[in-house]
């Protein structure tokens, strides 16, 4: 079999995801596609990750309704699905560790139902949900059926790539776990800057084998931003998210100049934490 | 505030066309009911404040091989521009697929084109297909389009037929609707290109109809006008809209992402995409990469 040769991926994508458009959807597309054609892995499955409401960024509507839209809109998708895990969370949850989060959650489901297979799964076999061991690690696993576990791999814009550079937005070390341990595949626009902005950080050249850069041919330029700018201007968002999300979002009334101005003025859960790390530094 | 504005917009009426002041009133909240009433029937529900505008059909030309989201939105984007004129109502929108007779490379039968508009057009409360151009034996300049669906404007309502009858563009009883062209930049510049047009064709479509133009970043549309003395002397008949968002869904990028087996889901209504998969419309089974193509397939069934 040569699929079963190949390494599982999972693709994870965090954000804010306010709302979910057909741009998100697309990296998704855009990355299987990519992936799949390496030879080398195979993409079993798609997450979308809200953040929760303790990310506090500016216009950010509660994580009930970001959820059910990314539902709505995956409705439609045979492999792409919503996690409400870090959406639930009560504080921020860094992405790095997210990533741990679902790598774990694979790993104690693969020792739940090995084989994977659905035909060679034992007739009377009982799946021990209970068992869920998440130290249980076996990228070389000892029986020789064994399936390897699937790779969890962030999934991101270029966006996202460029903001490591912001400063005290993300830990280093959280930096070098995402590229080092699990891996960002990173849709691209053709001409962007992302080869280089690779080549200029020391920690991303050194994990460049890990980094998988997708061009995107077409110009798709459907931020969440616009699409809430188009709504507070009464102006249309069809065809930009699917028809199931803006119809959620006109029976709710989701987005307006309020909702707009959620969060303003409070600082961003991350940078929160660099304020909080320096007054200690100075009070101690 | 509301009420001077209405008695205002009633004196304003009374000088434009009487005709206005006896369509019985139904009130509704302006913004909500502008969409909602265009939505269900033309002119049957006008709020106050569309009950003054000139009725408006805007009519897209094209190969549509296939039809993308980017071809919706043109749509979208210019009955947003044309609304927020104060000027206009946009009562319906028409797609026309060119005919087979076109001869462009690489197209598809005009019944598989018009069939997927069809689809796409499932959802839309406004926008709707129609087949006669892509039904005449020979080649239709766009000028002699305009002027059917024109003609066909001009005709009662209760000669109209067919099974698109339900949703299809009434006029407004109070005034005939005009009818615009709609399009990207990109046509506004095939204006310039030698031996193309005929430019008593370009006249008569900026003069007698009118031109709605949807841009995008890195386009010259006021360039293109003034380069050209006709374009420029019937400047107010183009209305040239900014689509904010860059979403350039090219068809031929579409046919090329088909023929490689790639995904297109997103940047064409899923309906369309069912309907390619099953006529195989777009494939490339014998070409270099024909085996890559089955792999895939294999793999998302």
């Amino acid at each position: 079999m040569e699929n079963s040769e190949k390494t599982e991926v999972v693709l994870l994508a965090c954000g804010s995801f306010n709302p979910v458009t057909n741009m998100h959807l697309r990296l998704f597309e855009l990355a299987r596609d990519y992936v799949n054609r390496t030879g080398k892995y195979k993409v079993i499955k798609g997450i979308i990750s809200p953040v929760g409401d303790a990310y506090k960024k500016k216009g950010l509507i509660s994580a009930h309704h970001r959820v059910v839209m990314a539902q709505l809109a995956t409705k439609n998708s045979s492999w792409v699905e919503v996690d409400t895990w870090e959406s639930l969370q009560k504080e921020w949850m860094e992405t790095a560790k997210v990533l741990r989060h679902h790598q774990e959650k694979l790993e104690a489901s693969s020792c739940d139902h090995q084989p994977d297979s659905p035909v060679l799964e034992m007739p009377g076999r009982k799946r021990k949900w209970a068992e869920h061991r998440s130290e249980f690690s076996q990228e070389r696993s000892p029986e020789p059926k064994r399936k390897a576990v699937p790779k969890v791999k962030l999934l991101c814009g270029a966006d996202l790539l460029e903001s490591f550079g912001v400063p005290n937005l993300w830990k280093s070390e959280d930096i070098a776990k995402i590229v080092g341990d699990y891996g960002l595949i990173c849709i691209t626009r053709a001409g962007s800057d992302a080869q280089k902005f690779i080549y200029e950080s020391d920690v991303l050249w050194q994990h460049q084998a890990n980094i998988h850069l997708v061009n995107e041919w077409i110009t798709n330029d459907i931020s969440s931003t616009k699409i809430r700018r188009a709504l507070r201007r009464g102006q249309s968002i069809r065809y930009l998210v699917p028809d199931l999300v803006q119809e959620y979002i006109e029976k709710h009334n989701l987005y307006s100049s309020e909702s707009e101005e959620r969060n303003v003025g409070v600082i961003l859960a991350p940078l929160q934490r660099y304020v909080v790390d320096t007054n200690s530094n100075t009070t101690a | 505030m509301q009420w001077c504005f209405m008695l205002i917009s009633r004196i304003l009426l009374l000088r434009r066309n009487e005709i206005f002041l006896f369509v019985t009133e139904v009130r509704k909240p302006c913004l909500k009911g502008l969409r909602s009433s265009v939505a269900t029937a033309a002119g049957v529900d006008v709020p106050d404040k569309m009950k003054s505008r000139i009725p408006v059909v805007l009519l897209a030309c094209g190969s549509f091989n296939p039809i993308t989201n980017m071809h919706l939105r043109l749509f979208e984007v210019a009955r947003d521009h044309l609304h927020q004129t104060g000027m206009y109502q946009v009562i319906g929108g028409i797609i026309s697929p060119v005919s087979d007779n076109y001869r462009k490379k690489d197209l598809a039968p005009a019944h598989h084109r018009v069939a997927m508009v069809r689809l796409a057009l499932q959802t839309s409360d406004w926008i709707r297909a129609d087949p006669w151009e892509s039904e005449q034996a020979q080649w239709m300049e766009t000028v002699k389009v305009l002027r059917h669906h024109h003609k066909e404007l001009l005709r009662p309502l209760s000669q109209e037929e067919g099974p698109d009858q339900g949703r299809a563009v009434s006029p407004v009883p109070a005034a005939v609707p005009e009818l615009k062209l709609l399009c990207g930049a990109d046509v506004l510049k095939t204006f310039q290109t030698p031996d193309l047009w005929k430019d008593e064709h370009i006249q008569e479509i900026v003069e007698k109809f009118g031109l709605v133009c949807v841009s995008r970043a890195g386009h010259d549309p006021q360039g293109c006008i003034s380069g050209s003395p006709i374009l420029q002397r019937y400047q107010h008949n183009i209305h040239l809209v900014r689509e904010p968002v860059r979403n350039e869904i090219s068809a031929t990028y579409v046919r090329r992402a088909l023929g490689q087996g790639q995904s297109v889901k997103y940047l064409l209504p899923d309906a369309v995409i069912s309907y390619i998969k099953h006529h195989n419309l777009y494939s490339r089974d014998d070409s270099w990469n024909g085996s890559s193509t089955r792999t895939n397939e294999g793999e998302t069934s």
